[in-house]
């Protein structure tokens, strides 16, 4: 069970959380200006980096606010919690996240 | 230079036994890397030792390698819960898994290796009438592609798995079965494929990690490895969990998320259930090995995860869903758990075959239900390497889908939610 500090309400047990998946790429602003490649690359293309990972989750059953979390996908330890309106911290495997 | 296989037999067996039993030699060679093949593959699993052995043996490829990063079967195809069936909803899974469940009910015989195959059959629970109905629906979708399938009532389910508590929190109104679903023994077919394999003059190299490829002018010559450089005509990545580092040395980015998926076994005990019970509702799958252990599997954690070990509340969930089904195996101990590194597509299928690398190929997202899918997924990538034209079965399973929207969305066909 991991313990998640939601940056809004502490720390909390893992089932308090959903897994919202890797941050990836902001959406295109236009999306029917996208072609069908870049736009499955924003939906389904992902680093799934072994190591430092930045991912979002949600604290459903806490203030249902979503957040970024640093995570290790591989011992799972967590490097830090960050509200969406904060800058993100700097994670070599995600660095779609900034860009744009 | 090569040695083809002994042949095993009741007759070599007491041959043999009369010379001490000192004659047997290894089921296959365990080989030294050569500079170059025509046909590298890396990963020794299930996947890429059973696509050497059919370049060898159905389409004469003989200068093939397969590269091992640890040793033999030991991800994934040494992790599974054994379960092979083909009850598949759509057409392109239908036709897929059920040539591997064919190929699967030959093996023992075209090996001459026993992978123990029992077709105990696969039970899926339904705990409501609208799931059976549903399940009705599937059942009949499977009878069209020609596949065994029956809907079962609660005594004719009681009378298969006495043990089953009909009467759970969510009781059990009926459920469907494929009889010829069932178990094999995962590392006897690793191993029955690495012995055909290596009598055909395959390569099979342990301790070999590869570290990187050789792309010169968007085509693959070769991979780096932590044992020297190997050039190859052409290469295949098949490997579990991992898939997606491995491509990256590639220069790809794959539709791939890795999850940790766990099991467990429990200590042994006489025989008290002779068929695999799925249930989608609790969210778990049971079933008897030939040790007599429980072999329980169940979700998988909830989040991205390369640790092979698996989180502890998801083990506690995987064991109370098993129990609230068989609440007789309450004071079981558990003897082993594990997870293995599933790679999972966002649709739940594979993805086989060429990739944007000319020459490389791809035999990956076999999620939570590759050990299924071994021959097949050997057969078919074997024929696309080999003609360089992709296999039938494999058209609807490319990468383009995702960017075409023709996805294969099988995440119900999981048996259980993952």
């Amino acid at each position: 069970m991991l313990r998640i500090e939601c940056p809004y309400c502490g720390t909390r047990d893992q089932n308090e959380f959903r897994y919202g998946g890797e941050a990836v790429s902001r959406r295109p602003a236009q999306p029917e200006s996208v072609d069908d490649a870049d736009w499955a690359a924003y939906l389904f293309y992902r680093a799934n980096a072994k190591g430092p990972h930045l991912e979002r989750w949600l604290h459903a059953y806490g203030c249902r606010q979503w957040f970024l979390l640093a995570r290790d996908t591989a011992t799972h330890a967590i490097e830090g919690a960050y509200r969406l309106d904060e800058p993100p911290p700097r994670i070599p495997a995600a660095p779609d996240e900034t860009a744009s | 230079m090569q040695r083809p296989a002994q042949h095993w037999s009741a007759f070599s067996l007491l041959r043999h036994a009369l010379g001490g039993h000192r004659g047997w030699r290894p089921a296959w060679r365990d080989a030294e890397p050569r500079p170059e093949y025509d046909v590298v593959i890396v990963g020794g699993g299930g996947h890429g030792l059973a696509t050497a052995y059919y370049l060898a043996r159905k389409h004469g490829i003989r200068r093939v390698a397969v590269l091992e990063k640890g040793w033999l079967g030991g991800g994934n195809t040494g992790r599974n819960t054994q379960v092979c069936r083909s009850n598949y909803f759509y057409p392109e899974s239908a036709a897929f898994y059920e040539h591997s469940l064919q190929l699967y009910e030959r093996l023992t015989d075209e090996l001459n290796f026993n992978i123990m195959l029992s077709q105990r059959g696969i039970l899926e629970l339904a705990h409501s009438l609208e799931e059976l109905e549903i399940q009705r629906r599937w059942a009949n979708a499977m009878t069209l592609n020609g596949i065994d399938s029956e809907v079962l009532d609660r005594p004719a389910i009681r009378k298969l798995a006495p043990a089953l508590d009909l009467d759970c929190r969510l009781p059990i109104v009926g459920g469907f079965i494929q009889r010829r679903g069932g178990i094999a023994r995962h590392d006897a077919v690793a191993l029955a494929y690495a012995r055909a394999a290596s009598g055909a003059g395959v390569d099979i190299v342990q301790q070999c990690e590869v570290t990187g490829f050789d792309v010169e002018g968007g085509r693959v010559r070769g991979v780096t490895t932590s044992r020297g450089p190997i050039a190859a005509d052409r290469v295949a990545l098949c490997v579990a969990g991992h898939s997606g580092q491995l491509a990256a040395r590639a220069g790809l980015r794959l539709p791939i998320q890795s999850f940790a998926l766990q099991a467990m076994v429990t200590e042994p005990l006489r025989p008290v259930l002779d068929t695999v019970v799925a249930s989608a509702v609790v969210h778990c799958y049971v079933s008897q090995s030939d040790r007599g252990e429980l072999v329980i599997g169940g979700g998988a954690d909830p989040f991205a995860s390369y640790a092979q070990r698996g989180t502890l509340n998801t083990f506690r969930d995987n064991a109370a869903a098993a129990l609230e089904l068989f609440p007789a195996f309450s004071r079981l101990r558990v003897m082993r758990q594990w997870a293995g590194v599933c790679d999972i597509a966002p649709d739940s299928s594979p993805i086989v075959g060429p990739t944007p690398v000319e020459n490389l190929y791809l035999s990956t997202g076999w999620g939570t239900g590759g050990f299924k899918a071994i021959p097949a997924g050997g057969d078919t990538l074997a024929h696309t390497i080999a003609s360089g034209q992709i296999h039938t079965l494999l058209r609807p399973f490319q990468l383009d889908r995702f960017a075409s929207g023709r996805l294969i969305d099988e995440g119900a066909a999981a048996g259980v939610a993952h």
